[in-house]
């Protein structure tokens, strides 16, 4: 009875599929929009590297606005999930580690050392949030 | 098979609910909220990476699940059996975690550069060689000064300044060679210079960090703190990656204003705790020819305190770093469970530098069941003390000093101080009569309404209660 597949099932997620696919489409299309908008606004005269220092500039001003605004009580929480955001650097990690080994001499070096890496950040994503976690569910109110 | 646009767009999402986790931070009823608006930014950063990179070859896939099995189970591990007491060294070990994953992540990009769409080895942008140099010089800096920073908080180092002679020729020394280094990397490219660079930051890590004491540790956790940021940000700049870039500039100003208000908090200049060399873990002696002019001090014990708080309608308790050592949280909450039931008003008073990290009372006293609406900071509860009975301090000193207010020759003169000389009884739980870190004597000990309780500090309180039941 495993076996039996009902066809109009087969129909529905083969749609499903479907429109999965030209809904990932369109998004790519509009994002490719957005970029060449974006490289156009600038005429393409303005080095990426500046776009990227826009973006670390206000992330900068966000983060003093955002951490004045922490609780000093939530000091200790505030600098573990900072810890554990930090560990975004797993995307490099994972890059390194995802090296194709036909790139070139390094590549198996690069491997090891995206390897290495990769479990370091590791610890820290689990580690920093469950930590942070732990934390922020001992503060409670009277009652 | 991810669009490189649609994956900076989700990089940037992440970037985004990172900030919210940050700013769940504001009150404890929407913390939890932000922290997993954090785990959310980064599952979605890590899913988009993996996508991006299809498709895996199968060994390379095996090896990440391994990488992260190994690290997520020592993560989970540490995570969920790590005493509160011990957070301070627990961040600090996280930190060089980070500084030393930016190290590798930049020796990765720059062994195999075409993994990461750098180019081909040999001539890569100057300005990825910078940005690269520069992440791998503060992650091995954040490294080696967490690592110290952690051996110190976890007592396998003494906590006492260690000072080189000429250690700020030595370091400015350390710093040039540093960006000659870099200099000649940029044009060279060549991996020799590369791991030059990382030794020379590995030393000057260490050699900031060992300067400073123990007292100092809230803003040598916070400024490491900082630097993690900023080696992130780096090897976001290297990878352009927006989820590192707006992670490492949070990070890394949400560690240097903790490094401000840390510093504040001790009336010191961040400059002058860099430089090092203040309070270490044994205090200074008291100055001589002073101790024959003392009067004597009122001692007490157990039942003695016992009757002073039952006799009270308001008490403030002022915890500090030494209810830390000797665990006393736990006693301490039963202490005031029992005054509250006998209808006395308790409150907690924590000044911003009490502990080995920021915040770190607040968390200990939230571990024993304490609600947080009974435990306020310094500019809240500094007026109340006048109308306090009792304020019972326990394992601090230095904080409560009213020569901070008065003695413009004292060491810690300027340090906003918590006025619990304004209480009508002051009870003081210390191991002995020494002076604090600061080194600096503390007149309150000699005044008439303070009663010193001298003992560990658990056993004390657990004496008080068991006087009052």
């Amino acid at each position: 009875m495993a076996t039996e597949v009902d066809p109009q099932m087969l129909d529905k997620i083969q749609a499903a599929t479907q429109a999965a696919r030209h809904a990932a489409e369109t998004a790519q299309a509009y994002a490719d929009q957005i970029a060449a908008g974006a490289s156009a606004a600038s005429g393409g005269a303005i080095d990426p590297f500046i776009f990227r220092l826009a973006i670390f500039v206000l992330a900068v001003v966000v983060g003093y606005y955002v951490v004045w605004s922490v609780t000093p009580s939530l000091h200790t929480p505030l600098m573990s999930v900072t810890n554990a955001i930090s560990s975004v650097i797993v995307v490099g990690a994972l890059l390194s580690a995802g090296v194709d080994a036909s790139v070139g001499e390094g590549s198996g070096t690069a491997r090891v050392f995206g390897f290495l890496a990769l479990t370091l950040a590791s610890v820290n994503i689990f580690g920093g949030f469950l930590v942070t976690e732990r934390m922020l569910s001992m503060f409670r109110k009277k009652g | 098979m991810l669009n490189g646009n649609i994956a900076a767009l989700l990089y940037l999402t992440s970037g985004v609910l990172f900030i919210l986790a940050l700013r769940g931070l504001s009150s404890p009823e929407t913390a939890r909220q932000g922290n997993r608006f954090g785990v959310i930014g980064m599952a979605i950063a890590g899913a988009t990476t993996l996508l991006y990179q299809l498709p895996w070859g199968f060994s390379s896939f095996f090896w990440v699940l391994v990488a992260i099995g190994i690290g997520g189970s020592i993560g989970v591990w540490r995570a969920r059996t790590i005493q509160m007491t011990a957070m301070p060294q627990l961040v600090a070990l996280f930190h060089a975690l980070i500084g030393l994953a930016a190290v590798l992540v930049a020796a990765s990009a720059l062994y195999a550069p075409q993994g990461f769409g750098l180019g081909v080895s040999g001539s890569m942008h100057g300005t990825t060689l910078f940005e690269m140099s520069l992440g791998a010089a503060i992650g091995a800096i954040t490294f080696t000064g967490s690592v110290i920073a952690f051996l110190k908080l976890d007592g396998r180092m003494s906590g006492n300044p260690i000072l080189l002679p000429n250690r700020h020729v030595i370091n400015i020394g350390l710093g040039l060679l540093l960006a000659v280094f870099i200099f000649a990397f940029i044009p060279t490219e060549a991996h020799l210079v590369f791991w030059l660079i990382v030794l020379v930051s590995f030393a000057l890590g260490v050699l900031l960090i060992v300067p400073i004491g123990g007292a100092d540790m809230p803003v040598v956790i916070s400024m490491l703190n900082s630097y993690s940021g900023w080696a992130a940000a780096a090897v976001g700049f290297t990878l352009a990656n927006l989820a590192l870039i707006i992670t490492g500039a949070l990070v890394g100003s949400s560690g240097a204003i903790l490094s401000y208000v840390m510093c504040k908090g001790m009336n010191r200049s961040f400059i002058s705790v860099i430089l090092g060399g203040f309070g270490g873990d044994t205090a200074a002696p008291p100055s001589s020819g002073e101790a024959e002019e003392r009067p004597p001090v009122k001692q007490g014990s157990a039942d003695d305190a016992a009757k002073i708080l039952l006799a009270a309608k308001k008490v403030i308790v002022v915890p500090g770093y030494g209810m830390a050592v000797a665990q006393a949280q736990h006693a301490l909450r039963e202490m005031g469970d029992i005054l509250k039931s006998k209808g006395i008003d308790v409150k907690y008073a924590i000044h911003p530098v009490a502990g080995r990290m920021p915040g770190h009372m607040n968390v200990l006293l939230a571990e024993a069941n304490v609600p947080y609406d009974e435990v306020f900071e310094l500019e809240e509860i500094n007026p109340e003390f006048s109308g306090a009975d009792v304020a019972f301090v326990i394992g601090a000193n230095d904080v409560t000093n009213p020569a901070a207010k008065t003695d413009s020759s004292s060491a810690i003169y300027g340090m906003p101080i918590l006025d619990v000389e304004n209480a009508k009884d002051v009870l003081f739980v210390k191991r002995g009569l020494g002076s604090g870190y600061a080194g600096v004597e503390n007149e309150l000990f000699f005044r008439n309404n303070t009663t010193m309780l001298f003992g560990d500090a658990k056993k004390m309180v657990d004496g008080i209660v068991k006087a009052m039941s």
